[in-house]
């Protein structure tokens, strides 16, 4: 990893920022670790929920960038991935613009299984998806960075980026979901659970497309 | 769809205490002989406003014979539910079944005093998606709203079991049947549930033929009417426990559960035992190994009278039973209200400790040897009935019918319907307000009431109290 390289410093931010806005999103769960908290009458319960939610958004993240990074070994059709990666990011922004329906089946989740749930519930959102085109442009730096190699040893690095992608973005989104549960479950009250709980559902509809055409963009005129 | 939570959702019932009062309140207008069609009368309850007290519109539906019954809201505080981590749905539209007719009505009351109907789903809808006809108790939760019913398929109802199905609290469409495993289940009241703990509770009336024309005496003679509730696992649809109450406990009613959902326990109202015709009310529980269970904590005693002044129904037993037809609990799971509708009495538990309630006070209106008239001095048309309370506690509303043909069986000689008041001070004193007395249009009675904003049986919280 080269941090000194402006765009990929910015990158990186990017994946920072995406976790950060991930975790305040109550969709992605942080209501249900003050939940946790009051249900269980024990402080320990928060922080405990908050790990379980984590969990499952991490994996989440990596069932959707594995993939693409296996694919990043099609080192020929490289600009095709990215530029379908891009599309299926703008399409499943466009879907959730047009389905504004209550999300039913998280409903059946039982309220106890919180790993499950937040895998649900990022997958449901497309967060995974938000990562994918500045995931690739990470990818396609290093490929710059590292010159012709192996597709082996290329493979083995962009895995590598996968993980810590997920894992950077899973941390900053705990971080910023943390300190909203924290500080409501000890400071402020439940009055504020509804008081900072704003619908963020076409303002996340509309960043999805976004990061897809940069995607795309950034397939044609990129590095 | 919202920005931010509707207004009246609150994380916990403490919170909805402390929220702003009521203004509006939407009671049943009912035609007890179809001869007019039913509506829901808005009734005034800013005390600040010149028609405080009064009917100020009423939405009357186009067709007639629905028998209105229970209603509810679409949208209510279990939004802020944490799984679904949606809570922008609006509480705007009530959800108006006839339970004879078997339509849903769904009417707009975001301007109270312009509330109109907004969609009307016609029978034939509700029987080929869900099997079941009748609908009933509505309650708003984590899958949409679920819609309880008291008959199954056929003419009668009685082809299949009764049950709960779900409908989309956007659209209104009928999805279908909630239940995936029923297990001994073949009778449907009332439900409701702990949603953080995601247990629900249903209970038991009876099949249709067993009140539509009136309570049949062999039948309740004979122990045929319901007399258990059921427990369930709320999000795998599955019946996980059947608890009978024992067949003289006839008409397993209205379920309350504590509102506040750290704890594991409820309410059932039983109408009638038929061993002595004592009202009872079980507390149920779930016990530290996760199995139900429950006790009687409340016997009210039925009252010897000359068979003079009984109706027919009742002269062979020399006495008046209380019959406990419905029951409410306060927000603070501290006063549990008791309907007497038998007795014209409305009964105060004190519950703060469920397994011993205490009576604390007590109410005397109408009532079938009684007739307690009102402190105004107006006659009060059969006895208190469904009981609703305020979200602070300090008032509790009721009106008096219970069913179009069972008022005319224990109150053959009564007619009318009334909305009134009591207070609750400080210190819990239960007092009927002398001025708050509403008379309802002729013709019409009154049944189920709900409040602008939520009250004590519509919204499920899903935070425990700080």
């Amino acid at each position: 990893m080269t941090f000194d390289l402006g765009s990929t410093t910015a990158l990186w931010w990017a994946v920072i920022f995406s976790g950060f806005y991930h975790g305040i999103n109550p969709g992605m769960g942080w209501p249900l670790a003050v939940s946790a908290g009051l249900m269980e009458r024990k402080h320990s319960a928060l922080p405990k929920a908050l790990g379980l939610l984590a969990f499952g958004h991490l994996l989440a993240m990596l069932a959707i960038l594995l993939p693409f990074s296996l694919m990043t070994a099609l080192l020929i059709w490289e600009k095709e991935i990215r530029i379908g990666a891009g599309l299926l990011v703008i399409a499943m922004g466009i879907y959730l613009l047009i389905n504004r329906q209550h999300p039913r089946f998280l409903a059946r989740v039982h309220p106890a299984k919180l790993a499950l749930w937040s895998f649900l519930a990022a997958m449901a959102h497309g967060a995974g998806l938000m990562l994918v085109p500045i995931y690739l442009q990470i990818c396609k730096i290093g490929v710059h960075d590292i010159g012709h190699q192996a597709a082996s040893t290329l493979m083995q690095g962009n895995l590598v980026n996968a993980v810590t992608v997920a894992f950077i973005h899973t941390l900053a989104m705990t971080f910023a979901g943390g300190i909203f549960a924290t500080v409501i479950y000890f400071w402020l009250g439940l009055k504020f659970l509804s008081k900072t709980w704003f619908n963020l559902d076409i303002i996340w509809a509309i960043s999805l497309i976004l990061v897809g055409v940069f995607g795309i963009y950034s397939a044609y005129f990129g590095h | 769809m919202n920005m931010k939570p509707d207004p009246t959702f609150h994380a916990t019932a403490q919170l909805a205490m402390q929220a702003p009062v009521e203004n509006y309140g939407f009671t049943v207008m009912l035609s007890p002989d179809g001869s007019q069609s039913d509506g829901i009368a808005v009734v005034d309850l800013n005390p600040e406003s010149k028609t405080y007290g009064t009917i100020v519109h009423q939405v009357i539906v186009p067709n007639k014979g629905d028998e209105f019954h229970h209603f509810g809201w679409n949208a209510c505080s279990s939004s802020l539910s944490p799984l679904t981590g949606h809570a922008f749905l609006e509480r705007r539209y009530l959800i108006v079944p006839g339970i004879r007719s078997s339509r849903i009505y769904i009417i707009d009351v975001k301007e109270p005093l312009k509330a109109k109907i907004h969609k009307t789903i016609e029978p034939e809808e509700i029987f080929a998606k869900t099997g079941y006809s009748r609908p009933h108790t509505i309650h708003c939760g984590p899958e949409g709203i679920y819609v309880s019913t008291l008959g199954g398929g056929g003419e009668d109802g009685t082809d299949g079991p009764p049950g709960i199905f779900i409908m989309d609290c956007q659209t209104f469409e009928i999805i279908g049947q909630y239940e995936m495993d029923r297990g001994k289940q073949d009778k449907h009241y009332d439900f409701w549930w702990n949603l953080p703990q995601d247990y629900m509770v249903s209970s038991e009336w009876g099949l249709p033929p067993q009140f539509e024309n009136g309570v049949v005496p062999d039948d309740l003679l004979s122990n045929k009417y319901g007399h258990s509730i059921h427990f369930w696992d709320l999000r795998k649809r599955k019946n996980i426990q059947t608890m009978d109450f024992g067949e003289n406990y006839q008409m397993a009613l209205e379920i309350r559960p504590a509102h506040d959902p750290s704890k594991s326990y409820g309410f059932c109202g039983v109408v009638v035992d038929t061993t002595n015709l004592q009202g009872a009310i079980f507390t149920w529980w779930r016990d530290d190994d996760g199995v139900w269970q429950s006790k009687k904590t409340i016997t009210i005693d039925p009252v010897p009278a000359d068979a003079d002044d009984l109706p027919e129904l009742l002269k062979g037993f020399g006495a008046v039973p209380p019959l406990v037809t419905d029951i409410d609990l306060s927000l603070d799971d501290k006063y549990l209200y008791v309907a007497c509708w038998g007795l014209g009495e409305m009964h105060q538990y004190d519950v703060s400790d469920p397994m011993n309630p205490v009576l604390a006070g007590k109410v005397e209106l109408g009532g079938i040897v009684a007739h307690h008239k009102h402190p105004n001095g107006k006659d009060f048309a059969y006895g208190p009935q469904m009981v609703e309370i305020s979200r602070d506690g300090k008032r509790v509303y009721w009106t008096n019918s219970l069913y179009s043909t069972w008022d005319d069986q224990f109150y053959p000689n009564d007619e009318g319907g009334q909305m009134v008041m009591a207070r609750v001070g400080k210190n819990g004193e239960f007092k009927l307000d002398k001025d708050f007395y509403i008379d309802f249009p002729n013709g019409y009675r009154s049944h189920q009431i709900r409040l602008e904003g939520g009250d004590c049986s519509t919204d499920s919280f899903c935070y425990p109290n700080v």
